[in-house]
């Protein structure tokens, strides 16, 4: 069980990529311009994080060797390929943008849930051949993707909160001056909720599909988890309606995005059960 | 030899004699000529901003040098004479020449702390001094260790960032608010000399729509020509804040313009999009309850001179750093400037021809075996005789040469020919440690 070792080792340097990028939230230098290098404690949180990411990745891949199929069967899986494709979007972020700041906010959310799961003792030894369907795994793929897609207007919804607050009571300090302005966060907050919405469509349709394979019905023992689901979808769905056509933006926007978040972490819960 | 610099800036000197002395562009290349003509400046660049004009100069002989620079800069105006023009004037010479230097490029010295203008005007100086070719060796190499100092400064401290005026504070909240400017729209209310220097701001920052009313609606109409604005009637201007993403309000009104009813009218309206409000009227014409409201932003006069002071207290904090980074550039440059005396040059020049002969020496006994007495003196003499041979010549050139106008790039050449920096550093360590 290699993969062990190496979760261990992700899971020490996500620790200490969050402890470096929570460091560098009072680090008073500003933010690099277009084209500079990141500076030193910079550039070790750069580092811890990318360490991390490399064992992680390898230990998902000795995993999918292993057991043959995609490592999404259960609660803990499902959470770690989440936070292991959430700081690929953080390193998609930082070379695309240069907003480094976001690490302080993506790195604990990836090493929390990692560590929150890892906590848990792993339930699925013998896995039930009639999850390895190939409805299966596209379900959960499209549906975790689609959940990286809503934490991302989840954090963007924070820093909109922070950032607000921080120009309503006129504190301009150094993190105000290193955060993006509240248009850029707006927007992602409306396009990470748009390029989730579709993926968590379809992951709730294969999934309807895949009870219909294996239980001969769309909708399955599992009822809570799908009611949940399908009350998660409604919630961004009138998100996505309410922004469109009745202009429900910037700090209303933010808010909402974190509401539908907690929903989201309802439905991680209950894959449990 | 030495580099000196003579002038005057706006905290030795007033306006008046600032202006009578300032060359133009167009002036600078018959001003340099002016200034090099005499045989005592070797080497002349001159700075001439708004703020200050300073002759920075390699001289043959610093006090002659000095008395030529303050007679060329009080001849730049017939109706300025030696001894009005002398008590403004402050001079350096050597390492003090260039301290002054580098703190200049940096913006240390300036009137504004910090800002950015000075580092370009530094520049075009030294072109033009490049153009007229009035620079050699020294101050080419003395005003571009300037301006690298002066990025590095900009990048390793804090110096030049953030807002240190009220319409620039503005325009960095606004960008904070809304991202980039461009397709923002702008209303003035109030059209006063401080609502249009901060529609400069903003149109320099890609706003390109701005309204502006103004109780005189000629006033408005000017005003608006000189921004491709558009003037509206004054009492016009409550149905244009739906439009509005920034109002600067600067009326002077003895009462509020703009009440929290009126606001949250107009935020429905535009369907929750942000707007930023800056009253700049003293009394406060926009209502400072309108800052609950969600989405609205208001910044009243004494906030953004509060953000106006913070910053200004951070970039004299970083102005030590700043001295910090200077103080460590001076030694290196200092050293090298030390390098151009030809003394040292000859002494390390000759150790280095010395120390390879020795070597050589030594070599050959130990292929010859044991020589005898008289062997080994002719060995002595015929090596001895053609290193001093050899050297004869660029020595007596460097002798005779270093005082002429092509001196300290003789002084140079050679120090890159013989790659003597070691021996020359070398030498200096050795004697401090003495």
């Amino acid at each position: 069980m290699h993969n062990v070792l190496f979760f261990k080792a992700t899971l020490l340097f996500y620790f200490l990529g969050t402890a470096l990028f929570l460091l560098n939230l009072w680090d008073s230098r500003s933010e690099r311009a277009e084209g500079d290098k990141p500076s030193w404690p910079q550039r070790f949180a750069l580092f811890a994080t990318a360490a991390g990411f490399v064992f992680h990745t390898i230990a998902l891949g000795i995993q999918l060797k292993e057991d043959g199929y995609i490592p999404l069967a259960d609660l803990q899986e499902a959470v770690s390929f989440f936070s292991w494709a959430i700081v690929l979007v953080f390193f998609w972020i930082e070379i695309r943008y240069h907003l480094y700041i976001l690490g302080s906010f993506i790195l604990p959310l990836a090493f929390l849930s990692l560590i929150s799961v890892s906590a848990l003792p792993s339930e699925v030894t013998t896995l039930n051949s009639t999850l390895l369907n190939t409805w299966f795994g596209i379900h959960t793929i499209l549906s975790v993707l689609g959940i990286v897609a809503f934490s991302i207007a989840f954090l963007a919804g924070i820093i909109y909160l922070i950032q607000d607050r921080f120009l309503k009571s006129k504190q301009l300090n150094s993190l105000y001056s290193r955060l993006p302005s509240l248009d850029l966060l707006d927007q992602w907050n409306k396009k990470a909720i748009l390029f989730g919405f579709p993926l968590l469509t379809l992951g709730i349709i294969s999934g309807a599909l895949w009870s219909q394979y294996t239980e001969g019905t769309l909708w399955g023992k599992n009822d809570s988890k799908q009611a949940l689901s399908l009350g998660v979808w409604s919630f961004y769905l009138l998100v996505l309606h309410g922004r469109i056509n009745i202009g429900w933006r910037a700090k209303k926007a933010a808010r909402l995005a974190i509401i539908g978040f907690v929903g989201v972490i309802f439905i991680f819960v209950s894959l449990k059960y | 030899m030495n580099m000196v610099i003579v002038g005057l800036n706006h905290r030795t000197a007033s306006v008046e004699i600032r202006e009578r002395l300032a060359i133009s562009d167009a002036r600078m290349g018959d001003a340099l000529f002016r200034l090099t003509n005499d045989p005592v400046i070797e080497e002349g660049v001159i700075l001439s901003t708004c703020n200050r004009v300073e002759v920075c100069a390699v001289v043959k002989d610093t006090h002659r040098g000095f008395e030529v620079i303050k007679k060329f800069l009080a001849a730049s105006d017939a109706k300025l004479s030696l001894e009005s023009v002398t008590p403004s004037l402050y001079i350096h010479s050597s390492s003090k020449a260039i301290e002054h230097l580098f703190r200049v490029a940096s913006s240390l010295d300036s009137m504004i702390l910090g800002e950015p203008q000075i580092l370009g005007q530094l520049k075009d100086a030294f072109d033009h001094a490049i153009l007229h070719k009035t620079t050699g060796i020294i101050l080419n190499k003395a005003f571009k260790k300037a301006i690298s100092v002066a990025k590095r400064v900009r990048t390793e401290t804090k110096i030049a960032e953030s807002a240190v005026s009220i319409s620039f504070a503005a325009v960095e909240l606004a960008k904070k608010i809304f991202g980039a400017l461009t397709g923002k729209s702008v209303m003035l209310i109030g059209a006063g000399e401080m609502a249009e220097l901060a529609a400069r701001h903003f149109v320099g920052n890609g706003v390109d729509s701005i309204t502006i009313a103004n109780r005189s609606y000629e006033r408005a109409v000017k005003l608006a020509s000189t921004f491709n604005g558009m003037p509206i009637k004054f009492e016009a201007f409550e149905d244009e804040l739906v439009k509005s993403d920034i109002v600067l309000c600067s009326a002077g009104a003895p009462h509020y313009l703009i009440t929290r009813e009126a606001v949250e009218k107009v935020i429905a309206l535009r369907q929750n999009r942000p707007i930023f409000f800056i009253d700049i009227s003293v009394p406060r014409n926009i209502d400072p309850e309108i800052n609950d409201l969600d989405n609205v932003f208001l910044y009243d006069i004494d906030d953004l001179q509060h953000s106006v002071q913070t910053n200004m207290a951070t970039r004299q904090k970083e102005a030590l750093k700043a001295e910090k980074i200077i103080t460590e550039e001076i030694v290196s440059f200092a050293r090298w400037f030390k390098s151009l005396d030809a003394v040292p040059m000859i002494v390390a020049l000759k150790d280095r021809a010395e120390a390879i002969r020795q070597s050589e020496i030594e070599k050959m006994q130990n292929k010859l075996g044991d020589l005898t007495e008289t062997q080994r003196k002719a060995l002595e003499g015929l090596t001895a005789s053609i290193v001093n041979k050899l050297l004869h010549h660029p020595l007596t050139a460097l002798k005779n040469e270093v005082h002429s106008k092509n001196g300290n790039m003789i002084l140079e050449t050679t120090r890159k020919l013989f790659a003597l920096e070691e021996v020359l550093s070398r030498d200096k360590t050795e004697k401090k440690e003495d």
